[in-house]
């Protein structure tokens, strides 16, 4: 048995396949979706990395929020925004994240832009 | 020589010459361009589909369904109506039907005694209600590439109106794009949520995957829930109508331009025909005159001799 795993945004379905594991981080918590799991339905923290291991790969992706369901092993991630991690573009990644974080000083606080940055490059293996 | 009025007839032969070609240019082009909105609304339908299903399930739920989303007002005393029409005309009847539905929508409200917020997308809608002297709050310049950004502008002035308690309803104007050659102009409830919609959302669930309603747990508690998922909902709803109004545009002026070519392609032939007619009348005349010179003068010198 398999998890049937989709990554949408609203243009288009990000990724979808077979996995073993999805891990995400919610406004509760982490959580881990093997199959078998209990329908549920939670709000993604604001700007994490939602880990998909299927059998031969782990796919990474940054999400900016929003949405997981589980029901029947289907897991649905609905996003505003996301990105895998496979696509970020390191370099790119690291110019938004300069730019958000001068941004956020005249603000003072961490804005969604440098938390969704920071999570581009997270999800891209970078441990910046 | 050319007479006066052949010279006027292939004139205007020349005129509708190049009109022809300007609307086959434009019918080919929106042609062209249907596709591209058509892809556009494929690639949206899974993020959509799985958004209507989430809302369906809460829609379910008794604790969820304590939200004003699922609650009809016992009175409605402000309705917001969004209409979506197009940054350009030249698409036939596109417009003007969603204008006209419009205006009938905010007639029933007015005379109910409800006051209308009217929301509207596209240079049309907005000219022509700002015309009219009605407040809008206006959207243009995507009419025929909506993104997903341009969704979130809209909701989020609804979204404002609805939560701070200015409207009590959200009516949506737009145009479906059913097929090719079939669009309809349609006014939806989109806030508060009806009954109808939560069914039609279990129902694509229910196709997909036999499995009946599901008792989900919730993570925080449904009201919570409905409230963060209240506002991409609507953006979601909100882009369907934008990408479907953007292909209905499109069908619209392909229709139209190839109507509008079609004209000009019998006026053509109208127009050659009478040319010609015009052309051979002068030359008749011209040869009776002649004949009816040399016989004068046949005469003439007849009589002389």
């Amino acid at each position: 048995m398999t998890l049937q795993v989709a990554l949408v945004v609203p243009d288009r379905e990000l990724w979808s396949g077979e996995a073993r594991t999805v891990i995400a981080k919610t406004t509760e918590g982490d959580i881990g979706v093997l199959t078998g799991h209990s329908p549920m339905f939670g709000i993604l923290a604001e700007a994490t990395v939602v880990q998909i291991l299927t059998e031969d790969s782990d796919v990474r992706a940054a999400v900016s929020g929003g949405f997981l369901s589980v029901a029947d092993d289907r897991v649905s991630v609905l996003a505003a925004q996301a990105q895998l991690g496979e696509e970020v573009d390191l370099e790119e990644a690291r110019r938004d994240l300069a730019a958000a974080l001068a941004e956020a000083q005249v603000i003072g606080e961490d804005s969604p832009a440098v938390k969704y940055a920071t999570a581009r490059l997270r999800a891209a293996g970078d441990q910046a | 020589m050319a007479s006066g009025r052949e010279r006027i007839l292939r004139r205007r032969i020349k005129s509708v010459q190049s009109t022809k070609k300007i609307t086959r240019a434009m019918e080919l082009i929106a042609a062209s361009r249907i596709v591209r909105a058509q892809q556009a609304i494929a690639a949206a339908r899974p993020y959509v589909t799985q958004m209507r299903k989430v809302v369906a399930d809460l829609g379910h739920d008794p604790e969820g369904q304590r939200h004003p989303l699922f609650r009809q007002p016992e009175e409605t005393r402000r309705a917001a109506i969004v209409a979506i029409t197009a940054d350009r005309g030249l698409a036939g009847a596109y417009n003007s039907s969603v204008i006209r539905t419009t205006e009938r929508l905010i007639r029933e409200y007015e005379s109910a005694g409800v006051d209308v917020m009217l929301v509207t997308t596209g240079k049309k809608a907005q000219s022509y209600f700002r015309y009219r002297g009605r407040a809008a709050e206006s959207f243009i310049g995507f009419s025929e590439r909506p993104a997903f950004g341009d969704a979130r502008e809209v909701a989020a002035v609804v979204m404002r109106a609805f939560e701070e308690g200015e409207v009590d309803t959200v009516n949506l104007v737009y145009t479906r794009f059913l097929s090719l050659g079939s669009q309809q102009v349609t006014t939806r409830q989109l806030i508060p949520l009806l009954r109808e919609d939560i069914e039609s959302g279990t129902e694509d669930d229910a196709a997909e995957d036999s499995g009946g309603t599901i008792v989900y747990e919730f993570e925080p508690d449904p009201e919570e829930i409905v409230e963060k998922l209240l506002p991409s909902w609507v953006e979601a709803e909100l882009l369907v109508a934008l990408l479907e109004g953007a292909a209905s545009e499109q069908a619209a002026r392909q229709r139209a331009m190839k109507a509008a070519t079609d004209n000009a392609n019998d006026l053509l032939e109208t127009l050659t025909r009478e040319a010609n007619n015009a052309r051979q009348a002068e030359i008749t005349q011209e040869i009776s005159e002649i004949v009816g010179g040399a016989n004068a003068l046949a005469g003439a010198s007849a009589t002389s001799e």
